[in-house]
């Protein structure tokens, strides 16, 4: 809608034509200036120029839904009221149902705790059927690492699924939803990207996964404002693409060890001699997440996994709908699964650190089977 | 030269000055087919200038022989100003929005202010989206209950709005209606409220945004859009930010992109005497020795809103603190996100601290 041309909106003949000679094609042209600013250009007065960017502005802002229509739109229209169910009930329960269609879900821990079982798991379950709780469509599964395994994959779905992978050919039919790109550079990322985006509705995609986001840019620049600038582009890029499909998008996130760079307090916190601000800090864990806060603002579900004295722990950080649950979870021959379907209710800031403790973080990629 | 003033268009201005009409006093004496033959321009231009021209000199200082007495009881000089005793019955009569937690509304002198525009930024998490929710539910709350009955735009910038949360919402509201009603009416009978959630959400106009442009042409659009429906009470916009993030390379431009749009959004709340309330992300920024956490989108940006409320954590606790304000004081108060929306922290050891 930003890019539509003003020749293509009705406005008064004269005006139209003065837009045309300046150059001022799009309306994302004649919005971005000011009021005074088109003036000087157009030549015009002030009264045309409001009643052209009053027009112009009408046809592009964006129709509005009461948020009634939304719901029973989403409803009616979409699996779920537009949830895709991970098969972790207490997880499913907390989430209002699953992963959220339309927006991104991110996976974040240390490595070998899990976070590519999940998404093995989630593609696999996106593949089957509506009746054994799947979206009965395809998966682009964009794996960035190389980590994989179709023969994981094959004996989770053989596990869980025993009645339709022990058939040879439905167990391709599955396989076979599933895509699998591996992009060596952030450029070719892009170009995946885009071309997924043409396609996607028409080749049935019903699931993007994104296995990790944080490797794509880690080779590629230094820390910092760099990286950031590199990723804003992808982040509004993925979100329009889930937003405009409706698709569940689940991306991985790696962690790193805090530095001197990460912020956690405000100014009027810093300066405050009050000893129960700033200077009782809980976050002990010296673990934050890669990609930095505007990736953490962009997500709209953050699911981390960690490890706390040997047992391993899905979090949901954060969350339109639920409250922030700890529910212990290990890894078994057919994929995830939680040890307990009631959540432990987390207190404060801690519902967001990344524990590592007490984990064999010993990582082989040419094991099938249990990290 | 206060032909630089009148708003018509560069090239008249400049005719204007090399005919030798300076002054606005200059042009009240001619005539329009004179002035198009000075100028050299049609008789519809020139009398459409002289009008201009004429609505200006119209708003302009009185002469002086005005007593003093007239200047002091009527304060129209200037259109659009009002005397600081007018302003007082103003303020006082100003509509709040209750956020459902009373420490909050407390520190914020009653909820959110009416004709005012309001920031609240913090870290992913905090409770942002769930304050914007409970803000688009609580407007409607009916006046019987002291609420403004009124309705609400919710513009979603990142896709953060949650419909069943606001279900969620809007049937612990009116739970907490009925709650009052009964406990009012001393019957204990089942006082039930005849609201519906569902017609809460019917009352939450959203609109779903995916660009900066239409962020623009919408606030723009604004301006119709609240002639036809007067009854909403208050403007949410999650979040400001997300869009002027990314795609921005000319720093100055968005600078000036984002006063114009906040600008315009004084405007409507003070026109249509409505809540704007605008959430901002959190970004990391270098002072002296250290980083530390500020609120996105640059120190220009931090100068157009009347009121900053930045939420965060402290200890375990959630807690707003009020960065700036014209009529509050500094003060931060703990506040929870619970299943029935935002409401009072319920730790015992809360208390309002006055900074």
């Amino acid at each position: 809608m930003a890019n539509k041309l003003i020749s293509e909106i009705p406005l008064p003949k004269s005006i139209a034509n003065v837009f045309s000679a300046r150059n001022i094609s799009t309306a994302k042209d004649a919005l971005t200036l000011t009021e005074f600013e088109l003036m000087e250009l157009l030549d015009v007065g002030l009264t045309e120029v409001r009643s052209a960017l009053s027009q112009i502005s009408e046809i592009v802002a964006p129709p509005y839904q009461t948020a009634l229509s939304l719901m029973e739109q989403r409803f009616q229209n979409e699996h779920l009221g537009g949830h895709f169910p991970t098969g972790l009930k207490g997880l499913d329960a907390a989430l209002c149902g699953g992963i959220p269609f339309g927006v991104l879900t991110e996976l974040i821990g240390p490595a070998g705790i899990g976070k590519t079982q999940f998404c093995l798991k989630l593609s696999l379950l996106a593949s089957l059927p509506t009746n054994y709780g799947g979206l009965d469509g395809r998966v682009i599964y964009i794996d960035v690492e190389s980590k994989f395994s179709s023969r994981r994959l094959l004996e989770i779905g053989l596990r869980s699924f025993p009645e339709i992978f022990q058939m040879k050919e439905m167990a391709q039919e599955m396989a076979g939803r599933i895509l699998v790109l591996r992009p060596t550079s952030l450029a070719e990322f892009t170009q995946s990207l885009e071309q997924i985006k043409v396609s996607l509705l028409q080749k049935q995609v019903k699931m993007l996964v994104i296995d990790s986001m944080a490797a794509l840019v880690s080779g590629e620049h230094e820390q910092g404002a760099r990286r950031q600038q590199t990723l804003s582009w992808h982040i509004s890029f993925i979100k329009s693409l889930a937003e405009f499909s409706r698709i569940p998008v689940v991306v991985t996130n790696q962690v790193r060890s805090r530095n001197h760079e990460d912020a956690s307090r405000y100014s009027f916190q810093v300066q405050s001699r009050d000893g129960a601000i700033g200077t009782t800090m809980q976050y002990d864990s010296h673990l934050v997440a890669a990609l930095g806060i505007q990736w953490a603002h962009a997500v709209t579900t953050r699911l981390v996994l960690e490890a706390k004295s040997g047992e391993r722990f899905i979090k949901v950080a954060k969350s339109p709908i639920s409250p922030p649950l700890a529910f212990p979870f290990h890894i078994t021959s057919s994929g995830i699964s939680l040890l307990s379907d009631d959540g432990k209710e987390v207190m404060g800031p801690e519902i967001n650190a990344i524990h590592c403790q007490g984990h064999n973080e010993i990582i082989n990629f040419g094991m099938e089977g249990l990290h | 030269m206060e032909i630089w003033r009148l708003p018509i268009s560069a090239s008249q201005r400049g005719k204007l000055i090399s005919a030798g009409y300076t002054s606005l006093s200059s042009l009240s004496s001619i005539s329009s087919s004179d002035l198009a033959r000075e100028l050299k321009v049609s008789e519809s231009e020139a009398m459409n200038i002289l009008k201009v021209a004429s609505h200006s000199r119209g708003s302009e200082t009185s002469n002086a022989s005005c007593s003093i007495v007239e200047v002091l009881d009527t304060f129209q000089w200037w259109a659009g100003a009002q005397s600081a005793w007018d302003m007082l019955h103003d303020e006082e009569s100003l509509m709040h929005i209750t956020t459902s937690s009373a420490d909050l509304d407390n520190i914020l002198g009653g909820g959110i202010h009416c004709k005012e525009v309001t920031e609240i930024g913090g870290v992913p998490g905090i409770g942002k989206t769930q304050l914007g929710i409970q803000v688009a539910v609580n407007v409607q709350i009916p006046n019987d209950f002291g609420g403004l009955g009124g309705k609400a735009i919710y513009i979603d910038t990142e896709g953060s709005f949650m419909v069943e949360r606001a279900f969620q919402i809007a049937e612990a509201c009116i739970e907490d209606m009925s709650e009052y009603n009964r406990f009012l009416r001393k019957d204990f009978q089942e006082c039930k409220i005849k609201m519906l959630p569902q017609d809460i959400l019917e009352n939450i106009f959203y609109f779903r945004i995916c660009s900066y442009t239409e962020q623009i042409a919408l606030i723009n659009y604004l301006d119709k859009f609240l002639s036809e429906h007067k009854d909403v009470k208050v403007i949410v916009v999650d979040s400001v930010t997300f869009h002027f993030r990314q795609d921005f390379d000319d720093m100055a431009l968005r600078t000036r992109v984002l006063s114009g749009m906040a600008l315009k959004l004084m405007n409507l709340a003070k026109r249509f005497s409505l809540a704007v309330v605008l959430l901002n992300q959190v970004t990391t920024k270098h002072t002296e020795a250290s980083f530390q956490l500020a609120l996105a989108l640059g120190d220009s940006w931090s100068h157009t809103c009347t009121n900053r409320i930045v939420l965060y954590w402290n200890g375990n606790e959630r807690y707003a603190y009020i960065d700036k304000s014209p009529s509050l004081r500094s003060a931060s108060a703990a506040y929870s996100v619970t299943a029935r929306g935002i409401r009072n922290s319920s730790s015992s050891c809360k208390r309002i601290k006055m900074m």
